[in-house]
This record gives structure tokens, sequence and C-alpha cells, in this order.
């Protein structure tokens, strides 16, 4: 990147999203999951992206961070391609995104302390000020300092989950990814990760992707709402993305597979699922 | 073997191409059983070029870990490796040289006995021991104990998605995860082997001197007469193949696991199974290869029994 080339990006920053999804298509074999997302997502948003299972939410948010490489398409973050930049350039881009897992991920050889300093042991930070900012992000997620020692598996869920949350945060990125964050938690801790995303966002000046299955973080976290569909149940040329909104237009949107979703009615579903299971000579076919 | 182990790219190929070359003759003259041969045919093949497919894939993983090998590896993970994997398996090895060395002098005497060779015992059982059992015992005993939990961890970390977390953060898997369990088994499994080979020694000698009677100082003197420093420096430097066969084939399977408890299982049984072959298979080809360097070093022999 030339100079005047990064002033010129810097100039119209703010106002250019900082996630731009193009024609983004990922697959595995012949059936694609995606097939051509375009969007894009501005700076400061908390987006919350929906979907029944299947529906390549997962992929979608793997595809954004690097891990997974896309069939055709591509992901730019803040203008720059995130899976055709060359390695040192997509290393500093993944030191500006934070992840937090589904099961938090936290290693398990390494200490609470140990890990929510790892990214900035990585990028070979100086011990005392990795120390400070190590403490400071696990008060802010509620870890008290005698846990500090204690190991991943001596945690409670929730805990592992505030953790991976404080180990996402320690570098302050601009982009945090979310994976399922309140998934097998009980209702109040739910919504303690809930309240937790909402103080990240109200400190630090963050772009947040929420995958998630619970409408209640849907509804109370984010300000625009993304649902997917699952790709083989939809017809060739329908578009995937079947509401792109905020929450509160969830109830009342014309899709009825939106609002059946979020009042979580499966009648349809139900219909679908006794089509499939009528005999076929299918499995005929399969033995001869 | 190749029944027991359903690795080995060279006995699934040597199969596909004999059902190839079988297959146009007998279709033409069954043309009904033309679609079932055809079908058995592509099986073949398609586990023909798995094999190969594996084969390629460690080959791929091995080239990927020999840059990283020569940068720095990550603070304290070397440390931790090495304790594990070379001081934890000190007692097995030691133990199972120790037992080796006796049993060989127990299964020996009688044969030498008869001929009234039995001072001659240590030279069998230390010549055995050093270029062989020693290093073969080592590595099996590492590949079972190491092997299969490296590539449970490893596993167990892929299908928790910490892996995914190393790379999220930037950090490289192969150089965090793999290097350092690579040079640890490489750099330790040689101390093992000594371990393994002096435990030996120390075995069989005390068993043919202490119950079996033999003169110990013929027996010493044989024992040294016998082996020479290349037996000895030939078993070291199988040892280090094998050490990095374990390392490799277990990261690998470990890095490559299947979702679920199920997966990780496999790994660590796979893990064990393909590098005890492979370990077995690198031994006969370097034994091969020492036991012409050795006469051409020793034309005469180093205390034969002539």
């Amino acid at each position: 990147m030339t100079k005047s080339n990064g002033t010129a990006i810097h100039g119209d920053r703010d106002s250019m999203p900082l996630l731009e999804v193009d024609r983004l298509t990922v697959g595995f074999g012949d059936a694609p999951i995606l097939r051509d997302i375009t969007l894009s997502i501005r700076r400061g948003d908390t987006v919350a992206v929906i979907g029944e299972s299947g529906c390549g939410k997962s992929v979608f948010m793997k595809t954004l961070v690097g891990l997974l490489r896309p069939t055709s398409g591509a992901v730019r973050f803040d203008g720059r391609d995130v899976h055709a930049a060359p390695d040192a350039e997509r290393l500093a881009m993944k030191r500006r995104i934070g992840f937090v897992f589904q099961n938090a991920a936290l290693f398990d050889s390494l200490s609470v302390f140990d890990n929510a300093a790892f990214p900035l042991v990585q990028t070979g930070g100086e011990p005392r000020a990795i120390r400070e900012t190590v403490d400071a992000r696990l008060r802010e997620v509620g870890i008290p300092a005698d846990a500090f020692d204690r190991f991943p598996v001596e945690l409670s869920g929730g805990m592992r989950k505030r953790v991976g949350l404080a180990r996402a945060l320690a570098l302050t990125p601009e982009l945090i990814v979310y994976d399922e964050p309140t998934t097998g938690l009980d209702p109040i801790m739910s919504d303690v990760i809930n309240e937790l995303m909402l103080g990240v966002r109200r400190r630090h000046p963050v772009t947040s992707v929420i995958v998630t299955h619970d409408m209640n973080t849907a509804r109370k976290v984010a300000d625009r709402v993304l649902m997917f569909h699952p790709r083989r149940r939809l017809p060739a040329d329908a578009c995937q993305v079947i509401y792109d909104g905020p929450p509160s237009g969830l109830d009342h949107d014309p899709d009825r597979r939106v609002r059946n979703f979020v009042r979580g009615v499966a009648a349809d579903r139900l219909a679908e699922l006794a089509a499939v299971n009528q005999p076929t000579d299918a499995s005929e076919i399969d033995h001869g | 073997m190749s029944s027991v182990v359903p690795f080995g790219p060279a006995s699934a190929a040597a199969g596909a191409v004999s059902s190839v070359a079988a297959g146009p003759l007998v279709g033409n003259r069954h043309p009904h059983g033309g679609s079932r041969l055809r079908q058995r045919i592509e099986r073949t093949g398609r586990v023909a070029i798995e094999a190969l497919q594996a084969v390629g894939d460690v080959s791929l993983f091995f080239f990927a870990i020999v840059p990283r090998v020569f940068q720095r590896p990550a603070r304290g993970t070397l440390l931790r490796c090495g304790y594990q994997i070379g001081a934890l398996s000190l007692p097995v090895v030691a133990l199972t040289g120790t037992f080796i060395g006796m049993v060989l002098a127990v299964q020996s005497y009688a044969q030498f006995a008869t001929l009234g060779l039995e001072s001659r015992l240590g030279a069998v059982i230390n010549g055995s021991l050093v270029r062989e059992l020693g290093p073969v015992l080592a590595a099996t005993m590492l590949a079972g104990r190491v092997g299969g939990s490296m590539a449970a961890v490893l596993g167990t970390m892929r299908v928790t998605e910490q892996v995914e977390a190393l790379e999220v953060m930037g950090a490289d898997p192969i150089h965090h995860l793999v290097v350092p369990r690579f040079l640890a088994c490489l750099l330790l499994i040689p101390s093992l082997t000594l371990m393994a080979d002096f435990m030996g020694i120390a075995g069989g000698y005390l068993y043919s001197v202490a119950v079996l009677g033999i003169d110990h100082a013929a027996y010493l003197m044989h024992a040294r007469n016998g082996v020479t420093g290349l037996d000895l420096a030939g078993g070291l430097m199988k040892s280090l193949c094998f050490g990095g066969i374990i390392a490799v084939v277990a990261c690998h399977r470990g890095l490559n696991c299947r979702p679920g408890a199920e997966g990780v299982g496999r790994a660590a049984t796979t893990a064990f199974v393909h590098s005890f072959v492979l370990i077995l298979l690198c031994d006969l080809v370097i034994s091969i290869a020492m036991d012409h360097l050795w006469w051409a070093m020793y034309p005469d022999g180093a205390g034969a029994l002539l």
C-alpha cells in the first residue's frame, strides 16, 4: 500500500464501511453453503446474524475472519481483501479482529491469565504493560483476581466464555465477532453476556458481528439483523439473506419464514420434514 | 502385516494394479458381471488414491515443519514438551529395556550352551540391543506413550476449536503446536535409546552372570569385542529417524482429527499404528544400509564366532 493511497483511504475512512462482502460464495464440493452474498457493515454497527442451523451463518463468520477461503467473491476489511492479502498484511488484519468462540476455545494448557494474555504475548508486548492490560480486561468481564491462576477445565461455562471475551478484547480490536455467545448458558448468564457485549460497545469504538440463535440477544444488543436461509431449501436464484433491517422490524416482516423463526413456530418446517420422510425409491437405488 | 494395518501405499497400490490388470479380460467374458467388477476396481482405485494422498499429505506436512524448526519456538513450549516426552518416558523405557536384555539371555542361552559358547552371550545380547532392540523398543514405547497422547491432545484442540483460535489470533499452529513436539521427540529419543541400551545391557549381564552363572570376565570381554562404535552410532541414527516419524505422524493425525470423541480416539490409534509401521519400514531400510556399511568397515567381522 503506497502512502498516498493510505491517506486517500484515511480521508473518508469514517464513511467507508469496515466490512464489505462482495458476491461471496463459499462451499465444499458442488453445493455452495453461501452463494452470492453481498452486503456491507458500517463502522460502529452491531449486526446480529440469525437463521436456522445449516443456513451458513457460521461459515459466513469464519470466512469473514479468514478461517475459511471463499470459492469466489471477496471479503474486504477496511478496504483490503482479507483472503488475497499477503501473509504479513493478513496477520496485521487478524490482530485488528477479535473472535469469541462458541465454547470459548481457551487453551487448556494455559491459565486464565495466560489465555487472556496470549494475543499480547504474541505481538511481543512489554511484560508489565501486558500484566496491566490483561488485569483490566479480565476485571472488565467480571473475573475475580483469585481465578487468574486457574485452568480452563476448572471454570464454569459462563466464566470460560467471559475469559474468551477478555482474550478477544486484549488487543482492542476494531471488529469483534461473536460465535453464538449465549448458547449453552442459563438465562441469567445469557443476559450477563448480553450486557457485557453492550458494555464493550459503550467503552470501545468497536464494530460487532454476532452470530446467534438467541432472539433476546438479537433484540437487545444488535442494531441491525441479518437473517440467512439454508441454501439447499431455496430456489436457485433466490436471495439467501431473507431479512436485513433493525430488530424491531422482525415481528412485522412480510416474509412468513422470518416471522416463524422469530416466534419459534415450526409448522412450516414440520410439513417440509414430513414430506422428506415420505418413502422414496432412493434408498433402493443406493443398495442396488 | 498389511492385513493388520490399514495403511501402506505399496500394498494398496499393488492391489489396484493387479485388479486393473485382471479387469478388462474378465469383463469381456462376463458382460453382466461388468458393473460389479467395475465397482470393485473403482473401490480399489479409490483406496489406492486415498493412501497415496495420505502419504503426500504427511510429506507436505513434514516440509511445512522443516522451515519453522529454525524459528524460535514459543516461550516455555519446548521445555514442557521435552518434560512430557523425555523425562516421563524414561522409567518405562528403562524398565522394558531391562526386561528385553534378560529375555535375550534366557532365549539364547540354551543354543549357545550346547556349543559351549555361553560366554559369547554378551556379544549377542549387546549387539542386538545396541543395533536393533534398543532403538526400536524406545521408539515403540514413545510411539505408544507419547504419539498417541500427542495425537489426542492436538485432536482435542482441533475439535474444541483451539487450533482455530490460534489461527485467528495470528499464531501459526504448526509453529506453536507441532515444532516443539517435533524438536522434543528428535532431541530426546537418542537419550531414551541410550537408556534402553544401557538398561538392556545391564539386565542381560545380571541375568547371565547372576542366574546363568556365566563367567563375568569372559562375558564382559566378548561383550566389548562384539559391539563396535558404528553399531551404537547406527542405532542412534535410526532412533533420530524414528523420533521424527513419531512426531510428524502423531501431529498430522491430531491436527487432521475428525470431529467428536470418536475422531479423537481414532486419531490416537492411527497415530500409533501408522508411526509403528513406518518405524519398522524405516528400520528395515536403515538396517540394510548399515549392514553394507558395517561389512565395508569391518571385512573380517568384529569378534565374530570364528
